[in-house]
């Protein structure tokens, strides 16, 4: 049997059962009731407490919701999802923090556990009162701010980062005691009306966190978000905003994993960064959300609208993804390059397995003079998966010597699978440049049996061989989230073993 | 020790090998000469397993176990290695990495237990020296523009590291200098011990000056038609495969 057919039956055998984070959490949830309309964003501004200026802004991005339609352009098939047929709101009710991970409901920890969180983290993603107060040992210190389902159960390192005037928390919080910050930036990079999902977004927002670095801080610690999707058919509409003021650096970690379930789950997160006067804001992500079963059934649908605003002189945003999960990945992190001398960086990964299909890729928008932008782009199909990269470049007149790379990999595995590379460039000046590669490749036999003459399984082969794919990408992800990512990798294209 | 009999295999229909029989007890060292397009190639992939390659009649063991059965990774942990005729290159794939990867899933495979960063660099370290290969080649992509020479020098790196009890080296002597030449054979002889046995596929009888093997074996169009001591090598360098053709 040739390679490529074994490789494809390797793929084509994985099931549900290797997706090893399918669990549920049962902790007695707080629902508003199902269904979406003016009431339900008026509960959810109540529950939170908000200010009559938030609710007003919800209502505002509600209505013109209304007015939209769901964008079909993507290469995505999905059948219509019922927006009526989902909660909004749902909270853990214990809010107290507990003494000590023996009070917290061992249900989370279970979750944690399976998660493979270790214990400090897992104190100090339950709360735990001290917890988190020394880093552990030879390791970079991580500040985590738990959303669990909606609203974050925990928030760490408070202290530590409160010394440098650094605020590190939830959303909801920040509303409450920073409200002329979330005021001022809330909205201010993905507006409302931007799109269907960021206006959805906007009207139901649960929560999400915020970072505000002042002035010429340097992050002391990566800043992390451990995002779970927990209870059944709520839909997840996070908000992050992140401000980092001018020559103030931070890098912020995004990690998920959801539970298995049947039904599709709408997820429609959105984050905004704005970097001020030679600002470096550092975003990565590890995406790995239940991608439904084998037949391509289940799995979360994950519309995200990720933007940066380079606001300032020579100040950075680089986002950083990879993507294994979700039954749909639709996601274009970008940069507004508005400052001179910005640098907008856009490095990913994405797997498509089974019956997934990802449409995603970034917009650098070039509109001071000597902007710069780099996109790496590396997509991996397999099975029946279906990837697309779109990009668009769009230089404008003003963005005099501003200059794009753009590098698109593809890798096949299997002959069912779709790779598909749509960059768009818009050029309206003349001394900009811009370069766009790309490569589509196979997983060669030769390869494959190298690796397994010296020990490898096949499993390990095309794990390893992805790896080295996708290095690039990778090495951009800070150390913890590189180890957890190569991983991730091999367990995707896994087969069931054996 | 290595027993072959009967064997015969073919790709996409077409039989290349025509019946081998062959042994090599543990601790020998036998070499494989014969002319291009002969089946020595072939015969190393039957031996490791590679896709594509089908067995038709014959057995081979290792040590007394069928190993035609075992996938390669399994081959590979009983003990079989391979130096490719031409190794494969791994782009983005860092060399310490792969080497570090084999010698774990070996090791693992073998019931002993894996190596860490350190230990593992230690060794490697050690291993490349007598190579005489710079340290650098562990941080690039696995033979990624490595020449042909240090390709060949990488594959008995990873021989030296995974500690195989059969390796069959595959013209692991073309493309190297002279000094490499040297290298490589003294790479070789140093495994040279009763626990370890080695077919060598070459074109060239000055390898065999280096590594001086137990027997010599011709083989020709898919069977083994000649066998020998290391004067065969010689009588085949003086006069050429004909004289073979002729007499079998
Ligand atoms: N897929 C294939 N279909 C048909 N014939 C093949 C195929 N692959 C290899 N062969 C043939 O099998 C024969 C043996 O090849 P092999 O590589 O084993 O030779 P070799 O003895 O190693 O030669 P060399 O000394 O040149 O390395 C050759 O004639 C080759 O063309
Ligand atoms: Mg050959």
């Amino acid at each position: 049997m040739p390679a490529v057919t074994e490789t494809i039956e390797t793929v084509q055998s994985m099931t549900e059962s290797t997706y090893k984070w399918g669990f549920e959490t049962d902790i007695e949830m707080e629902f508003a009731p199902k269904g979406l309309n003016e009431d339900i964003v008026r509960f959810i501004s109540a529950k939170k407490n908000e200010p009559a200026w938030l609710l007003e802004w919800r209502l505002r991005a509600f209505a013109v919701w209304k007015t939209m339609e769901e964008p079909r352009w993507a290469a995505v098939k999905y059948p219509p999802i019922d927006y009526q047929d989902s909660y909004y709101y749902a909270a853990p009710k214990e809010k107290v923090g507990p003494k000590s991970l023996d009070e917290v409901d061992p249900e989370l920890l279970k979750t944690y556990a399976k998660l493979g969180i270790p214990l400090r983290e897992q104190e100090i993603l339950a709360g735990v009162e001290g917890a988190g107060s020394t880093p552990a040992e030879g390791r970079m210190p991580i500040a985590i701010d738990a959303v669990f389902d909606s609203v974050s159960v925990a928030t760490s390192y408070k202290e530590r980062l409160g010394k440098e005037g650094i605020i590190f928390c939830s959303i909801s919080e920040a509303v409450q005691n920073h409200p002329d910050l979330v005021k001022k930036y809330l909205g201010s990079v993905v507006p409302q009306g931007d799109n269907f999902f960021a206006a959805l977004n906007s009207a139901v927002f649960t929560d999400g966190s915020f970072v505000y670095i002042p002035k010429g801080v340097r992050c002391p610690m990566e800043l992390s978000t451990y995002f779970r999707i927990n209870a059944k058919s709520t839909g997840q509409f996070e908000r992050t905003l992140i401000i980092a003021d001018a020559g103030s650096h931070v890098s912020y970690l995004e990690g998920c994993t959801a539970p298995m379930r049947d039904e599709n789950q709408l997820h429609a997160a959105v984050v905004e960064l704005v970097a001020m006067d030679d600002a470096t804001i550092k975003y990565s992500t590890v995406q790995n959300w239940y991608p439904g079963d084998a037949e391509g059934k289940g799995g979360i649908y994950n519309f995200v609208t990720k933007r940066g605003a380079c606001r300032g002189a020579r100040s950075k945003i680089s986002w950083t993804q990879v993507e294994t999960g979700s039954a749909i990945t639709w996601k274009y992190p970008s940069c507004i390059l508005q400052g001179e001398d910005s640098v907008g960086e856009f490095y990913s990964v994405a797997i498509t397995n089974n019956y997934q299909q990802a449409d995603t890729g970034t917009k650098m928008f070039h509109i001071g003079p000597r902007t710069k932008s780099t996109i790496v782009s590396k997509g991996i199909s397999a099975g029946h998966g279906q990837n697309t990269y779109r990009g668009l470049v769009r230089i404008g007149a003003k963005a005099t010597a501003a200059r794009n790379f753009t590098q698109c990999d593809s890798l096949l595995i299997g002959d069912l699978c779709g790779a598909h590379t749509v960059p768009y460039i818009e050029n309206r000046c003349v001394s900009a440049k811009v370069e766009h590669e790309a490569t589509t490749s196979r997983i060669a036999e030769d390869q494959l049996f190298y690796c397994r003459q010296r020990g490898l399984t096949q499993e390990e082969a095309v794990g390893l061989i992805v790896n080295g794919f996708c290095r690039e990408v990778l090495k951009e992800l800070p150390m913890e989230f590189a180890v957890e990512a190569q991983k991730l990798l091999q367990i995707s294209l896994e087969g069931s073993v054996g | 020790m290595l027993r072959i009999e009967g064997l015969t295999a073919e790709i996409d229909g077409k039989e290349i090998l025509k019946g081998i029989d062959l042994e090599v007890p543990t601790g020998e060292v036998h070499a494989i000469m014969g002319p291009n397009g002969s089946g020595k190639s072939t015969l190393s992939y039957v031996l490791s397993g590679r896709e594509g390659y089908e067995v038709t009649a014959g057995t081979a063991t290792l040590n007394g176990v069928d190993i035609l059965a075992m996938e390669p990774e399994e081959r590979a942990a009983a003990g079989l290695f391979l130096a490719f005729q031409y190794p494969v290159e791994l782009p983005g794939v860092g060399n310490a990495t792969f080497l570090r990867t084999a010698l774990n899933a070996v090791r693992k495979g073998r019931g002993e237990s894996e190596l860490d960063a350190m230990q593992f660099l230690k060794l490697a370290r050690q291993r490349m020296t007598a190579l005489s290969m710079p340290e650098d080649m562990l941080k690039r992509g696995v033979n990624v523009g490595f020449s042909g020479g240090e390709k060949k020098r990488n594959e008995i790196l990873q021989m030296a590291l995974l500690q195989p009890s059969m390796a069959i080296l595959d013209e692991t002597d073309s493309g190297l200098d002279i000094d490499a030449l040297k290298i490589v054979s003294d790479g070789v002889n140093a495994m040279r011990g009763p626990n370890f046995s080695a077919l060598v596929i070459t074109h060239y009888q000055r390898l065999l000056d280096y590594i001086v093997p137990d027997r010599v074996h011709v083989l020709m169009a898919g069977r083994i038609v000649k066998s020998g001591g290391p004067e065969l090598a010689k009588e085949l360098e003086a006069q050429g495969y004909a004289s073979v053709q002729a007499a079998a």
